[in-house]
């Protein structure tokens, strides 16, 4: 069992990191072992925002050395980046071992990712003009606080609140997943894949990376995949619905956009909210009526539903 | 068995075919122990308390019923229930229980007796095992709405997730919207009426039953077929939805009937420690 909400002002912005911030604290019960977010911020033209982890939060309780090593592997990319042609113009060392960067760059940026992540232990969590994607172990107030989440201004965000099943507890099993190599991409899902090994050979086979081997990655890269392929959101979503096995209830992501499936056994709770300039959706109710406190009208997507709503 | 036990016979009802190991123990309703448990409390319907459940746990809040019944209230209402799990479960008494908003998972589950009326929407498994009484909702319902009820009317006046009475044992249930995939799902007995559509795999490997609908049928699950709708099926449908002030659009006269197949279950067959014995 996992909890996934997700939210978008259409039309404005707000302070999402708070809002998603309370809509994940009300859904631990659904998954204390780590809390992500994706959040979505104002782009600043031709400049990127980079989250990335150079160790595993629990890397840094063991052993002398990983001190020195997360400084030596920062270094290491910074280097890297400097021989792209990278310009980077903030570096933000959030944890000791996680860093936000911004940056403009006119080059491949699946390389750029790749060159990256050669780096032992470096995992890029997510690029984007507007996304920033953060996860770690802990409940949403240990993890919003960690990061300074409450202010972050934006029009959208997805959060996820995971009980470890299929694979380990740590930040690389954690989600949201960012569709590499896509910009400003990003998935939660709560669920299981029956068909995930399969498919999960047939996108390596494509040239995508897993980093994981938790089955909600699947979805993430098969969404880059198709819109690789031409698809748009909604109908690679549609897609997945009919070709990935399984119960799940997902959500993702784009720079303007936010969009949920259902499985066609509905086996997966979701329940929703919808109004003029706002919708709101979430594992429960509870987590929703967290930030509203008057009455709403509220109901569950059906059975093998994908929806899509415009920032 | 005499009289009232007869009722439902006589009217036409049960067009269930009970044979074989299948039984059915009659209720009788000049017996008082049908009504009220004998540790019930005793209550006052025009007694009436309010519960501000805005600060509250769940657990509060329940105790807070429980404490509220015992000391004779027989019309409760709950304020500012805010979509929690687990509220309004286990009563029962013979009392009537208004909330002030939605309820989360399993709200008003294992009740016996009261009249419950929601003016929000209910989250998965709203009613499992309700034996007696009402509960009506205002809103939506979530997945698995009236799982395994026994007895009781359940009404959900907008629209429902799926498995709706999933392994109902009695009851009626009414959908005053649309239902999703796998209503009726392993249903044993009692009524489903579904005023708008109904998602795929409606009645799947029920036992038995009958479901109504008013809306369209996305497919029949294994073992559900058209059942021929009777008069008395048109009038008990017609009084029954008028008690709820809900109403297919089409019309009750126009709405479609579906029973078991019967030919998935061995229903005259030996259970397989019998076999065992006589082999």
């Amino acid at each position: 069992m996992c909890g996934i909400a997700g939210l978008i002002h259409r039309g404005k912005s707000s302070d999402v990191g708070a809002e998603m911030t309370s809509m994940l604290q009300s859904l631990k019960h659904r998954g204390p072992d780590s809390t992500g977010f994706a959040l979505y911020g104002t782009p600043e033209k031709n400049q990127y925002v980079m989250r990335f982890k150079v160790a595993e939060q629990e890397d840094m309780k063991h052993g002398f050395d990983i001190h020195q090593q997360v400084i030596e592997r920062q270094a290491e990319v910074d280097k890297r980046l400097d021989s792209l042609g990278v310009h980077v113009k903030l570096r933000d060392e959030v944890t000791e071992y996680s860093h936000r960067y911004t940056f403009s760059y006119d080059g491949d940026m699946r390389k750029m990712a790749d060159y990256m992540e050669d780096v032992e232990g470096v995992e890029i969590l997510s690029i984007g003009e507007g996304l920033e994607l953060i996860k770690d172990l802990g409940d949403a107030n240990v993890v919003s606080d960690q990061y300074g989440l409450s202010g972050f201004q934006g029009t959208h965000a997805i959060g996820h609140t995971r009980m470890a099943t299929e694979s380990d507890v740590d930040i690389r099993s954690a989600h949201p997943y960012w569709a590499y190599p896509f910009n400003d991409v990003s998935v939660v899902h709560n669920g299981q894949l029956t068909n995930y090994w399969s498919f999960r050979r047939e996108m390596e086979r494509r040239g995508h990376r897993f980093m994981s081997n938790c089955d909600s990655e699947l979805i993430a890269v098969y969404i880059a995949d198709r819109m690789a392929e031409g698809d748009d959101l909604e109908e690679s979503m549609k897609r997945s619905v009919e070709e990935l096995d399984g119960v799940f209830t997902y959500l993702v992501a784009t720079s303007d956009q936010l969009g949920m499936a259902k499985d066609v056994m509905a086996a997966k709770p979701m329940v929703l909210y919808e109004s003029d300039d706002f919708v709101g959706l979430a594992s429960e109710e509870v987590s929703i009526r967290s930030i509203f406190p008057n009455e709403i009208h509220t109901f569950d997507p059906y059975e093998g539903e994908v929806r899509v709503w415009q920032a | 068995m005499a009289g009232v036990d007869h009722k439902s016979h006589d009217m036409g009802l049960h067009a269930e075919q009970l044979k074989g190991r299948t039984q059915q123990r009659f209720f009788s309703a000049s017996e008082e122990e049908n009504f009220t448990y004998s540790w019930a409390f005793d209550v006052d319907p025009a007694k009436s308390a309010e519960i501000d459940a805005l600060d509250m746990e769940t657990t509060d809040v329940n105790l807070k019923i429980r404490a509220l019944m015992e000391d004779g209230h027989g019309t409760i209402t709950i304020k500012n229930p805010r979509a929690r799990h687990g509220v309004g479960v286990g009563i029962l008494n013979r009392a009537n229980i208004n909330f002030e908003g939605s309820l989360g998972y399993f709200g008003c589950g294992l009740i016996d007796g009261p009249n419950v009326r929601i003016s929000g929407r209910v989250g998965w498994s709203c009613a499992e095992n309700m034996m007696a009484g009402t509960v009506v909702i205002e809103g939506n319902a979530g997945s698995t709405f009236g799982a395994a009820i026994r007895g009781g009317d359940l009404v959900c006046k907008g629209d429902v997730g799926s498995r709706t009475g999933i392994d109902q044992k009695g009851g009626t249930i009414i959908v005053g919207g649309r239902t999703g995939a796998f209503s009726g799902f392993m249903m044993q007995r009692g009524r489903m009426v579904i005023c708008g559509n109904a998602g795929k795999n409606l009645g799947d490997s029920m036992y038995d039953g009958t479901i109504y609908v008013g809306g369209e049928v996305e497919d029949l699950g294994v073992d559900c077929v058209p059942g021929e709708m009777t008069e008395i099926d048109l009038k008990w449908l017609t009084s029954k939805l008028a008690l709820y002030d809900v109403s297919p659009a089409c019309g009750v006269e126009n709405m479609k009937k579906f029973v078991s197949g019967k030919q998935l279950w061995n229903y005259d067959n030996l259970e397989p420690s019998e076999k065992k014995l006589i082999l």
